[in-house]
């Protein structure tokens, strides 16, 4: 068995949990818990193929995964912020109540 | 001799280690210096707890514990024996698994941190490529042990406390990296065994430390600054200031878990002011050269030791913070200091040997602490004083 | 002295008989260890982390469950040989976006349980799809474990290769990432900073 195997089963099972909350559950902020999981899953892979894959430039999976893990951070923070500002309007973070445009 | 007196726990676990099998000397003897490291720092913590209370209480002019043995020596014993048997109260609404977890999990990542501190030399218990990473990366977690104290008890004032303390510990997080990239910047490298190595050169006898370089002093300065804003310390100590918030985070916490709190707020300090010592004072070298008989561990820690006086002298001394104050102080006055302290060390670097290169960065540093601190900072005009009197 | 491999087993020589030849079974050499006790280990506490993050109804009870499972993908990267990548994820995923994701949960009252269950309605659906997702993924994995790379030799990368890299060949992206973290932070600030009106 490949080792590469192991790890790209762990991560696709990762990606799966991620999705999974984040498709199912109410609150705004679990459904970006779920989205950090799911990059937290793709960076495992990256992680995985550099390690186990032909280097000519072994750099590159390397900078790949940090800049992921850079962007990813921006874009909780980001998200995150929103979510607040949602609350201070509507008063909730009930994703099912906020289905109108309206207010 | 002297290189045996300076390496004597190597040769002393090397010792240990012969008595077992082959492939299991090298558990034994990372095992071994674990050992070392969990015997040794609560050893001084109990002594720097009583100094604390000593020293304070001097300076306070009162004289501090002195009813347990002579001079108040056996008072930790005693404070050892009251914590753990005094009745761990958990409140009922307590989330009792978070309210567990949170000391088990401050602790275990202030002692992470001294996995890569060189106390010695060849006296690091792991050296890592990426050690300094790897001390910032690890400090960075116990922030979150912290909010898991405030938020597990249920309790309003925790809660507050815990979310200033957090702010803080973030706020300040920034300064204190920025301060070491500076020094990271000009040794090249992130291991703190290579950062010791260059500092670890003597010219006319005198030791080649970051301390005595304008941007190293500047860059210690702030550093202690964010030190001890990270460890929560005096004046930076309102989320746990007693007159404030009754205990702030750790309110809730009774017998052994509080005395955990306690050994976790001050091995943490011993931790990072061991990293301000290997980043800016020198980490195990001598002060002069002649006087490098001496072994190497000592010197690392009597550099603990000296800064850990110097932060309860500075407790004694200088009043609390208020949080917006700290933020302020932090966001607007210690950052951009540090980023021109960045700047200052690259322009020391190119500017070659000589006089010229002390007095431009001195210059530089002094007139942008003198604006920033003098003019910049100026945040209140009170007008004359009016009175109103009840009518 | 006997080698043993990390599990502390001895290798793994299967001799067997094919055909009437006594071969040893490809794939179970010195070169290829087993996947190790560690990363069963580390997998499991990464995977249950995911669960309980998505699973719990307590919201900071997931978000402490996912840093649970951010710090075990750290223990997957350095059991990679990544150790920078490693501790870039330790200081900040749990240093910083687990602190924003809690504050944030404190911040917008996400504490209390909601009455109405914490499931949308028809998670079931949500379920299949990511049932989906994973079935095609671990298939696509399985199907091509012959051809996956499998390299031995670990990448030599050490920090100051990074640190070139990032200002030779890198200092593009790294300049655009620098621009994207001001406009995150800028914009995080606005967007959640309290509008003058309200205050009134």
């Amino acid at each position: 068995m490949n080792p590469l195997t192991g790890y790209l089963l762990v991560a696709a099972l990762l990606f799966a949990i991620g999705l999974a909350g984040a498709l199912t559950r109410r609150n705004a902020i679990l459904v970006l818990i779920g989205i950090e999981l799911m990059l937290n899953a793709a960076n495992l892979n990256l992680i995985a193929f550099w390690r186990y894959g032909p280097h000519p430039e072994a750099v590159t999976g390397m900078m790949f995964a940090i800049f992921s893990i850079a962007v990813a951070a921006a874009e909780a923070a980001v998200g995150l912020g929103l979510v607040i500002q949602i609350h201070r309007h509507t008063h909730t973070t009930d994703l099912d109540a906020m289905n109108r445009m309206k207010g | 001799m002297i290189e045996k007196a300076d390496q004597v726990f190597i040769l002393l676990a090397h010792w240990l280690a012969s008595f077992l099998p082959g492939p299991l000397q090298h558990p034994a003897m990372v095992l071994l210096g674990v050992v070392g490291i969990i015997v040794t720092f609560p050893a001084l913590f109990a002594i720097t707890v009583l100094l604390e209370r000593k020293g304070l209480g001097r300076m306070q002019n009162r004289y501090g514990p002195n009813r347990v043995g002579p001079y108040g020596i056996f008072q930790p014993v005693a404070d050892g024996i009251k914590s753990l048997t005094k009745e761990d109260i958990v409140p009922l609404s307590a989330d009792a698994v978070v309210h567990f977890l949170a000391p088990v999990f401050l602790v275990v990542v202030v002692f992470m941190g001294y996995a890569v501190l060189p106390i010695g030399r060849n006296m690091t218990l792991v050296n890592m490529d990426a050690g300094l990473l790897f001390f910032f990366a690890i400090g960075a977690s116990s922030e979150l042990s912290v909010f898991m104290a405030g938020w597990s008890s249920r309790n309003k004032y925790s809660l507050l406390g815990a979310m200033r303390a957090v702010a803080q510990m973030i706020s300040y997080e920034v300064p204190l990296l920025m301060s070491s990239l500076a020094v990271v910047m000009m040794t090249g490298s992130l291991s703190l065994n290579r950062i010791v190595d260059a500092q670890n050169q003597y010219s006319y006898g005198l030791p080649h430390w970051y301390i005595f370089t304008p941007w190293g002093f500047a860059g210690f300065v702030l550093f202690a600054i964010a030190a001890t804003a990270e460890t929560n310390r005096s004046p930076f100590d309102l989320p746990e200031g007693e007159s404030e918030l009754v205990a702030g985070y750790f309110t809730e916490y009774s017998g052994f878990k509080f005395a955990l709190f306690f050994l976790g707020e001050y091995v943490g300090m011993m931790g990072i002011s061991g990293l301000g010592a290997t980043l800016f004072l020198g980490g195990y070298s001598a002060p002069l050269q002649i006087l490098g008989f001496v072994p190497s561990w000592f010197w690392f820690f009597s550099k603990i030791m000296l800064s850990m006086c110097v932060f309860i002298w500075v407790r004694g001394t200088l009043p609390r913070l208020r949080q917006d104050q700290l933020m302020n102080f932090a966001w607007k006055f210690v950052l951009p200091l540090t980023l021109l302290n960045l700047g200052v060390a690259g322009v020391w670097r190119f500017m070659g040997e000589g006089l010229m290169r002390w007095v431009v960065c001195s210059a530089i540093l002094l007139v942008a602490y003198v604006f920033m601190a003098r003019i910049g900072m100026k945040r209140e005009h009170f007008g004359p004083r009016s009175y109103r009197y009840a009518e | 002295m006997r080698r043993f491999n990390v599990c502390g087993l001895p290798p793994i020589r299967k001799k067997r008989e094919w055909m009437g030849h006594r071969v040893f079974v490809a794939g179970t050499g010195r070169g290829e260890r087993p996947m190790s006790v560690v990363f069963y280990l580390i997998a499991a506490l990464s995977v249950a982390g995911a669960l309980a993050a998505v699973l719990l109804k307590n919201t900071v009870h997931c978000a402490l469950a996912l840093t649970v499972a951010f710090a075990g993908l750290a223990l997957m990267f350095l059991e990679l040989d990544a150790q920078f990548a490693g501790f870039a994820q330790i200081l900040i995923y749990i240093g910083a976006v687990a602190i924003l994701v809690v504050f944030a949960i404190l911040l917008t009252r996400g504490s209390e349980t909601p009455k109405d269950g914490v499931y949308s309605a028809k998670p079931i659906v949500g379920l299949v799809i990511a049932a989906g997702v994973f079935a095609i993924l671990g298939w696509a994995v399985l199907r091509s474990t012959a051809v996956l790379p499998h390299e031995t030799a670990k990448p030599q990368v050490t920090v100051m290769d990074i640190g070139n890299a990032l200002m030779g060949r890198y200092v593009l992206p790294l300049e655009i990432v620098a621009l994207l973290l001001t406009a995150a932070l800028i914009g995080a600030v606005i967007v959640a900073m309290h509008e003058k009106e309200d205050a009134r």
